[in-house]
């Protein structure tokens, strides 16, 4: 079984996706430390990273561009920096502004645009919107080519699609694909072509209200000048995801309904021609004997109290029962992936949101399967 | 103001991953035992509520999943056809537009359409006088509402809606329910949250926006997946004592105490974090050490919601 230097190995983007609160933020930082730590120049795209987390990398104003966290904080952990960690927070409104910016062709479109309420929606409201702007912001630091590696946090989509499609929706809507047609200089509102259209229109009006469609209207009008340099774009992000130097990490937790997710988004990325480097399951309960539990009850008597030792008892059977939940799942995981790459993360005793905690969970993320067993058994976290 | 479950309608909402959906079937259970009439509506095909109750897909159809309980998993472009349905008495208007790809389109580029006919078919749910023909009537309903993030910004679109269609019929029912989910008598809202960094700080923003930005009222933070305190710090001290002892699968069992022993600890420090971040009632729930979550642990985790 493999660590996560097989799956980063020769690549120059880790994608982890998965669906949300099952320790993708925390694991994308802990996947960009390792890789500093042991000599690459990384930066980390994240999308919402807990404000103690942040803080403890020294990243009080985590903005749109990345940061280099001081070297210096890795010292009291023990750890020496090789390379460089650089950490950033995605601000998905200002990156879509920015991209309008780049595209206009005029100051008045720019700011037509910008103004326009339905654009002021779209960053918000447009399912696929927050996505995209992800895989822009990743497509832009590598266009510079400043770093030897990039981590990016996707956002917590509902599902594997809104992630996969969101390039192909955005585009679609901006292009205004059906819309068009429709369109004169003065707004299709007022100017209609075609007959059964005028009728689609009538009945439009009546059921949204005239306003919304001027808006949208302006919108696209304003928009129309610029969709084929968005939509040349837009390939070109669709494209670095399936370079060969991206690796896409599915990350998810060991409970049944995570790692359904987890098979569900495997499947889609192998549909979809993406390549899949493996899955990490986070907040593994790890298995001890089976037998253990009669044993243990035994052993615990001679060395605790009675009253004591029944409850730890008690407590070793209610974890040992979550331990064989999390086996069957990972068990049922293994089946389903090709590659069978999976990287259990053991459920550490406190939340993880510091440096040092990270560098725990660097420990396993590196490891081999065997080393990640031996340092479980010992309760190394 | 009403208690939570006599209300109309109930949000259950929070970040992703805190058991939203086990806590809105579970809230499900709760009502339908009062004796009153409840459904519980999923949105956008997580179908727990089958899961639950081996059920095959319950789809966008009221299905009587127990007892005075009914699950709906809503689907946006389904309730949009059956918003025009309503909307629409000529039939051959009704189906020209939908098949006509400008309103298709338009349908699916409209940011925020399709989460405004989501609340659209909630509220229509929740109605004592349903719109739908032949339809029954609830005394409650429960969402599973959507994740944070993508959470606040559903239960805004009436709001936003509103504004955007400045006139016209989407603005005047985007008001509508803009003031059904506003109004405290009808609407109450519980936000689910983990005993850990993250959930308890967004339970806390999310009370805020929705108080602040929305005008909702939070009735109660749920203090999820609680773990017992089995373990007294005297008791620590002694598992510490017996950790050099002991070997084999004892020593794996005095571990796995001493872990419960700092979960337990960091998840007190955390609840206690909660009760000051929020100004709602927090209720704490318990951990349930089941390797799957069947109708009799639901049950048992009702009884610990009201």
């Amino acid at each position: 079984m493999p660590s996560v230097t097989d799956i980063v190995e020769g690549r120059g983007i880790c994608i982890c996706a998965g669906s949300g609160g099952v320790g993708k933020t925390t694991t994308s930082a802990a996947l960009a430390a390792g890789l500093a730590v042991r000599g690459q120049k990384v930066a980390v795209l994240t999308i919402d990273p807990a404000k103690r987390l942040a803080d403890s990398l020294g990243l009080k104003e985590l903005g749109n561009t990345p940061r280099m966290v001081d070297p210096k904080l890795f010292e009291p952990c023990g750890v020496e920096m090789k390379g460089e960690l650089w950490a950033m927070m995605l601000d998905p409104k200002a990156t879509f502004d920015d991209l309008v910016r780049k595209h206009a062709p005029d100051a008045e479109t720019r700011d037509r645009i910008l103004e326009n309420r339905i654009y002021r929606q779209l960053s918000n409201a447009l399912a696929g919107s927050q996505e995209y702007m992800a895989m822009e912001k990743l497509f832009e630091i590598h266009q510079e080519g400043r770093y030897d590696f990039l981590v990016l946090d996707t956002p917590p989509s509902r599902n594997a699609l809104d992630f996969l499609d969101a390039p192909k929706r955005l585009t679609q809507f901006i292009e205004g694909r059906g819309m068009q047609m429709f369109m004169k200089p003065t707004g299709f509102a007022t100017k209609v072509v075609g007959r059964g259209s005028g009728i689609a229109m009538g009945v439009l009006k009546r059921v949204t209200g005239l306003d919304l469609l001027t808006d949208l209207s302006e919108f696209f009008q304003a928009f129309s000048g610029m969709v084929a340099g968005f939509r040349e774009r837009a390939e070109r992000v669709s494209e670095l995801l399936s370079d060969p130097a991206t690796t896409f990490v599915v990350v998810c937790g060991p409970q049944g309904e995570p790692v359904n997710e987890a098979v569900y988004f495997h499947r889609k990325l192998v549909e979809a021609k993406l390549p899949v480097g493996g899955v990490i399951v986070n907040k593994v309960h790890y298995e001890a004997d089976e037998e253990a539990e009669g044993e243990a009850e035994t052993d615990l008597h001679g060395l605790l109290d009675d009253a004591l030792a029944e409850r730890v008892a008690d407590n070793f059977a209610d974890y040992q029962a979550l331990a064989q939940r999390d086996a069957e799942n990972v068990e049922h995981l293994q089946r389903e992936l090709t590659p069978k790459a999976v990287i259990r993360i053991p459920y550490l005793d406190e939340d993880v949101h510091d440096l040092v905690a990270l560098l725990k969970i660097d420990r396993y993320l590196f490891a081999t399967e065997e080393q990640r067993e031996e340092m479980a058994a010992v309760g190394e976290a | 103001m009403p208690e939570l479950l006599d209300k109309r309608l109930v949000f259950v909402t929070g970040k992703g991953g805190v058991g939203k959906s086990t806590i809105s079937v579970s809230l499900g259970l709760a009502a339908a035992a009062r004796g009153k009439r409840t459904i519980v509506c999923e949105i956008g095909g997580q179908e727990t509520a089958s899961r639950v109750f081996r059920r095959a897909e319950i789809g966008f159809h009221e299905v009587e999943v127990a007892d005075n309980l009914w699950a709906i998993s809503i689907d946006p472009d389904q309730s949009l056809r059956e918003y025009l349905l309503l909307q629409l008495k000529v039939r051959a208007m009704r189906d020209m537009l939908v098949r006509s790809r400008i309103f298709n389109y338009l349908a699916a580029a409209t940011p925020g359409l399709k989460e405004l006919v989501t609340i659209g078919k909630i509220w229509e749910l929740a109605q004592p006088d349903r719109r739908v023909k032949k339809a029954q009537d609830y005394d409650l309903v429960i969402v599973d509402a959507p994740a944070t993030g993508h959470g606040i910004g559903f239960l805004q679109t009436p709001r936003t809606f509103a504004g955007i269609a400045r006139v016209g019929p989407i603005h005047n029912q985007a008001e509508e329910l803009d003031r059904f989910i506003t109004d405290h008598d009808a609407t109450g809202v519980a936000i689910v949250s983990l005993p850990e960094e993250m959930p308890v700080n967004e339970s806390a923003s999310l009370e805020q926006s929705l108080t602040d930005d929305i005008g909702m009222e939070v009735d109660r933070v749920y203090m999820n997946a609680l773990y017992p305190e089995r373990f007294s710090k005297s008791d620590a001290s002694e598992l510490e004592r017996a950790l050099e002892e002991a070997d084999g699968p004892a020593k794996a069992a005095v571990r796995a105490a001493l872990s419960e022993f700092r979960r337990s600890k960091s998840q007190r420090e955390q609840l206690q974090r909660l009760k000051r971040a929020v100004s709602s009632p927090v209720k704490t729930l318990p951990f349930i050490f089941k390797p799957s979550l069947d109708v009799p642990s639901l049950e048992r985790l009702s009884g610990a919601l009201v």
